[in-house]
């Protein structure tokens, strides 16, 4: 609890920051793919959706933080080699998808876990589940209800990025959070 | 004798061969001391010019990748004798020739063959086998492979693993209107990349391939439905059922000694992956390891009461054994800081694992009796050991630039072969079973 009060307070600080910075564009599916992107949501789950109310998006003015109508960056969390905790940096962007999805319980969102290629493969689909799970508490502790969270892992099937290098593999350690299943 | 016929289902496309290029096998390292032996062409007693298949090329072919034999080129044979009666040792000494072998295939009616065939040992000039192996068109390469099993055996004393198969899957990934597409595919081939069958093509990932211990099935991991189940398909009739489709991971099957269970690894609702045994007649789940860590990749001892896993218990991933009905878990692996995805020897003294060797994911073995890691592969990316049925060789997936390909390794070490393929990507190859038949 202590902790997510941290949280909060930091949330606070950033949304500031973010304020007055450019605000970030939509990226489509069809942009990820000419980019390389291999395992994006099979959904068509991009453009549109910020004038649902995404908590964030009202209150900055621009595109959203969380739910449906963030951008591609604010829907992927990377992780660290063999690791699946959450790095501080997202709290801000989990807060803004956990409280879209509080004040929308009708929303669903599918966490999709993913590993970079180094290893096992099964190994890795535990690695990809592990992060999915560590995305879901986080999303849980800030409102949203497990009905509304599904979680799944490809492990290291469908990179983002094709490449044996650390770039690519920080790229493909990541969850990626998809709206509308 | 089994043939492989393509399923059909709604989200699965059974497709045949011909589009799939076949495995080719390059020795890469061999033994300075193969063996010098002549595979003379066949004689041929039926209609029309010829048998349906080159019996010697296929064998020499067999006997040249195990790296034990060096068989000489067809080109330099002084003699090409189809009976015993017309073999001249003098002249096979003379090209420092071991060992003969010479046959013919006759054909007695419409699609019911005879290979028969003698080894010789050429330095003492007596022969050491005569062997009559039946054969029909339909697995007339498959009789072939027999043939080479029989020599193998006569001349190491090893059961030849020819005749065997592998299964694998194959990605390839295709570009259109700036989106790209991957294609999954399950294939299963004979040992020496030839006769390629596809048994499952999907659009999402197929993984984890394992054979059934009678060599009749082979369970794995399909993402068909945009998440992982785990399915047993019945190589024969191409006919499969879907096994495990619980919520969350369903992976990482492995089938008991007997056939019965597979063991697999689940995280269910509370998104942890544990170790079960899934009985595939009563359906029954018995739950082997409960707790936080990540546990998968079971593999079986030869005795069916004891399952090695993978498990990240203390930090990174290393090998753990844990009774077959569950219980206290004890870590098995100590030497470096990943050790992962163990496949256990068919003499049960040894198990094969992914290995971190100073940053490189390498096969190692590693003895069970005295704890000790041999790191057998020698790549920056390997992964997915697979022991052949007679425990001599490895095949595992390696890297050749981005691409991933099949290599073998043998268990000293000493000779090994590299599988590229033409296309797409190329991973977790399975050996099969000996046949049972």
């Amino acid at each position: 609890m202590t902790k997510f009060k941290t949280v909060a307070a930091l949330l606070i600080v950033t949304l500031v920051t973010a304020c007055s910075g450019p605000s970030k564009s939509t990226i489509d599916e069809g942009a990820a793919g000419a980019a390389g992107a291999v395992g994006a949501a099979s959904s068509g789950v991009s453009a549109g959706g910020t004038g649902a109310g995404g908590a964030m998006g009202s209150a900055t003015g621009g595109s959203a933080l969380g739910g449906p109508g963030a951008s591609q960056e604010n829907r992927i969390i990377y992780f660290g080699y063999d690791d699946f905790a959450v790095k501080p940096e997202y709290d801000v962007i989990l807060q803004a998808h956990g409280k879209y999805l509080s004040a929308n319980p009708a929303a669903r969102v599918r966490l999709e876990g993913h590993a970079d290629e180094r290893g096992s493969r099964e190994y890795n689909i535990g690695l990809g589940e592990k992060r999915a799970q560590s995305v879901r508490n986080v999303l849980l502790l800030q409102g949203a209800v497990s009905d509304q969270i599904a979680t799944v892992s490809f492990g290291e099937e469908r990179p983002a990025v094709i490449g044996s290098d650390e770039e690519a593999w920080s790229l493909n350690r990541r969850v990626e959070i998809v709206y509308g299943q | 004798m089994h043939k492989l016929v393509p399923v059909f289902a709604a989200v699965l496309i059974l497709i045949s061969s011909p589009g799939q290029a076949e495995l080719q096998i390059q020795i890469t390292e061999g033994v300075d001391k193969a063996l010098p032996i002549a595979v003379v062409p066949f004689g041929w007693q039926g209609p029309g010019a010829a048998p349906p298949l080159d019996v010697a090329g296929v064998v020499a072919a067999d006997l040249a990748r195990s790296g034990r034999f060096a068989p000489l080129d067809r080109k330099d044979l002084l003699q090409r004798p189809t009976t015993g009666a017309d073999v001249d040792f003098g002249d096979w000494r003379i090209q420092a020739t071991d060992f003969l072998i010479i046959g013919r295939v006759v054909q007695s009616v419409p699609d019911q063959y005879e290979i028969q065939f003698q080894v010789f040992d050429v330095l003492r000039g007596e022969q050491l086998l005569s062997y009559r192996q039946p054969a029909t068109a339909a697995d007339f390469r498959r009789s072939c492979h027999r043939v080479a099993d029989v020599i193998y055996e006569k001349l190491t004393g090893i059961r030849g693993v020819f005749s065997t198969r592998i299964a694998y899957v194959t990605v390839s990934r295709s570009q259109s209107q700036g989106q790209v597409n991957s294609t999954y595919r399950l294939v299963v081939a004979d040992a020496d990349g030839q006769n390629v069958r596809i048994m499952v093509e999907s659009r999402q990932p197929i993984m984890s391939p394992a054979w059934s211990p009678d060599g009749r099935k082979v369970a794995y991991v399909s993402f068909e439905a945009n998440r992982s189940e785990i399915y047993v398909q019945d190589l024969r009739s191409g006919s499969r059922k879907r096994v495990s489709a619980r919520p969350g991971v369903n992976g990482a099957p492995a089938w008991s000694p007997d056939g019965q269970r597979l063991a697999v690894s689940l995280s269910r609702q509370d998104g942890n992956l544990d170790l079960y045994t899934l009985d595939l007649n009563t359906q029954v789940l018995t739950r082997l390891t409960s707790g936080s860590a990540i546990d998968t990749e079971p593999t079986w001892s030869l005795d069916g009461e004891q399952i090695y896993f993978t498990s990240d218990a203390a930090g990174g991933p290393q090998v753990y054994r844990v009774a077959a009905e569950g219980g206290s878990a004890r870590r098995m692996t100590f030497e470096g800081s990943y050790n992962a995805r163990p496949r256990m020897a068919p003499d049960g003294k040894q198990l094969a694992v992914v290995h971190n060797d100073r940053g490189n994911y390498r096969i190692a073995l590693i003895d069970l009796a005295r704890s000790s890691t041999q790191v057998l592969s020698d790549g920056r990316l390997d992964e997915s050991p697979s022991f052949a049925p007679n425990g001599e060789m490895l095949i595992y997936a390696t890297r050749e630039g981005t691409r991933g390909v099949l290599a073998t390794v043998s268990t000293n070490g000493r000779i090994r072969t590299r599988i590229p393929e033409l296309d797409g990507d190329v991973r977790e190859p399975a050996w099969s079973p000996f046949a049972e038949d």
